[in-house]
């Protein structure tokens, strides 16, 4: 659906030449959601802006649905824009417009007939769930509800694909919470394939099926959701995985127990998940486990568990236990003091 | 008694007719300033670095033809441009000679205004529209124009507030007006009561349009 091949952008500043995307390649395929994780300055705002030309790359090409868009007529690019929608972070509606002229007014500058428009508008409306809100300004609505709109007016000119520009991150929670499910239901009823870029690990667990992690322009690290958890290989990819688990151990308790056996983290997917190996590893070896932390995660289509583990005992004894653990299907990690 | 019917018989014809000079000095030249000045500043934001018709040499051309304009003070630009007044409505004196100068000034200050007006809608808001496939005559119509509106109206009342200001001058080329009756019977003739309720009328309007502009702006603002 979405293909960026060597996709390189470059801004010109005061202080020289600024890599914002370095030879980026991606494939997004129909139906999917797909996730694009970074921290600030990554480069994936500037990424997302070259699927539908907000930014023209300086080099590589970006195809969607098997049309080179990067050497389009100005006259086609608008017509290639129409057929992508796109959220916003700050919601960019109209202040001084109802909620439904700011659906209805994009509609009717595309040149959807009056009727139509009128149709689509309560549609779309209805499905986030504002129909009461015809009315209201976006001034008088919470920043959830004005997602909302931005995702009806999105939706109203019937895309195909949505580009969602970091839409949840100036929400809270709860709020985010909805958005997301609102996206996951668009994805699963509509068909409308999904890209988005979010600094927040949370949204990529929630909604999405494959994930890219960038870092300084670069694609670091990229496979399904469940794969990056389970084998985060890149040490900022790591830490977006870590994030999640809200539990990291003061390292002064870490060199501690250090003393006495090594702290691991064990990640258990799929079958490992139901065994029950840790009482196992106590009755096999002369190893008493202590769990320090640990959580389950659920993702889109799976769980996968994460336990930060100390093994009580000998070296010998602990280092039997651990390749007992890795036989069984659990991934195995030292947790290093530095970075816990 | 007397005094006050004297008064109104004698310079009240004389004071009705200043202010429908002053009305037609100020209604033609802000009509003309915003025809010209609207435009040159959506140009000013277009052509601006990043902007849909980013134009380096046109911004800089224009920014500094604007600065220019607007740095000469309106008694001197009257006299100034008299020839250039007298090429395009062919005379220098009179209304229509005030008209020229005050279109001259007021124009480079509503483009200024209106620069400003439009650089305060959201930046985010023009890129969600470019996104949609939005064309950009449209962006600039149903964007930038109406979110700018409360800041629109509220700029053009101080342009108009600075026209009337303006008139007051152009009695020098004889065009009459509020400003110029108050200077030649006020002043020249000592009569102070013609200044004092030429000055009341000058205060009135200008409390009145500044209401008016700040309910208009108030009534587009919705946030």
């Amino acid at each position: 659906m979405i293909k960026l091949t060597s996709v390189s952008k470059s801004f010109q500043t005061k202080k020289g030449t600024v890599h914002a995307i370095d030879d980026v390649s991606l494939e997004v395929a129909k139906g999917e959601i797909f996730g694009v994780i970074g921290y600030s300055g990554a480069g994936k705002s500037t990424l997302i802006r070259c699927v539908n030309l907000l930014e023209s790359p300086t080099t590589g090409s970006v195809m969607i649905k098997d049309q080179d868009v990067t050497n389009v007529s100005a006259e086609e690019l608008l017509q290639v824009r129409r057929k992508i929608g796109m959220i916003f972070q700050g919601f960019n509606l109209l202040k001084t417009a109802t909620v439904y002229d700011n659906i209805a007014i994009p509609l009717k500058l595309t040149d959807v007939d009056k009727q139509e428009i009128d149709q689509r508008v309560r549609k779309y409306l209805q499905i986030v769930g504002l129909e009461d809100k015809h009315e209201a300004y976006p001034g008088q609505l919470s920043g959830g509800q004005k997602q909302r709109v931005a995702i009806a007016r999105a939706l109203a000119q019937e895309p195909e694909i949505l580009l969602s520009d970091e839409a949840t991150s100036a929400l809270d929670p709860e709020t985010t919470e909805s958005i997301l499910e609102l996206l996951l239901k668009i994805n699963q009823e509509f068909g409308i394939t999904i890209m988005l870029i979010t600094h927040e690990m949370n949204v990529i667990q929630k909604i999405c099926d494959r994930v890219a992690v960038m870092e300084k322009g670069k694609v670091i690290e990229q496979g399904k959701t469940i794969d990056i958890y389970a084998r985060p290989t890149h040490p900022t990819t790591r830490r977006f995985v870590n994030s999640t688990y809200h539990k990291e151990l003061p390292p002064h308790v870490l060199r501690e127990l250090i003393q006495t056996g090594p702290v691991v983290r064990l990640t258990f997917v799929g079958e490992s998940s139901s065994k029950p190996v840790l009482a196992s590893v106590s009755a096999k070896f002369q190893v008493s486990p202590n769990i320090l932390a640990g959580g389950i995660i659920a993702l889109k289509q799976e769980t996968i568990g994460a336990l930060v583990v100390h093994l009580h005992g000998e070296k010998e004894e602990t280092a039997r236990a651990i390749a007992y653990l890795e036989e069984q299907g659990v991934k195995v990690e030292g947790v290093e003091v530095t970075y816990v | 008694m007397s005094e006050i019917q004297q008064f109104i018989e004698g310079r009240l014809p004389i004071i009705g007719e200043s202010v429908v000079q002053t009305f037609q000095m100020v209604s033609i030249s802000l009509l003309f300033s915003v025809l010209i000045g609207l435009p040159l500043g959506i140009l000013l934001i277009l052509t601006r670095p990043g902007n849909a018709l980013e134009n380096r040499a046109v911004y800089l051309v224009l920014n500094v033809l604007v600065n220019i304009l607007r740095s000469i003070p309106f008694i001197i630009l009257l006299f100034f441009i008299l020839p250039f007044t007298k090429l395009i409505v062919g005379t220098s004196i009179g209304i229509k000679g005030a008209i020229v100068p005050l279109i001259v000034h007021a124009a480079p200050n509503i483009a200024r205004l209106m620069e400003n007006a439009l650089l305060e809608v959201d930046s985010g808001v023009i890129e969600a529209y470019k996104s949609m496939g939005i064309r950009t005559r449209h962006i600039i119509w149903h964007v930038l124009l109406r979110e700018a509106r409360p800041s629109i109206i509220l700029g053009l009342t101080i342009a108009l507030i600075t026209l009337i200001g303006g008139t007051a001058m152009a009695g020098l080329v004889g065009a009459g007006g509020l400003g110029d009756l108050a200077y030649r019977f006020g002043h020249l003739r000592y009569e102070v009561d013609v200044m004092y309720v030429t000055v009341f009328i000058l205060i009135v309007l200008v409390q009145c349009l500044q209401s008016i502009g700040n309910r208009l702006a108030a009534k587009y603002k919705k946030d």
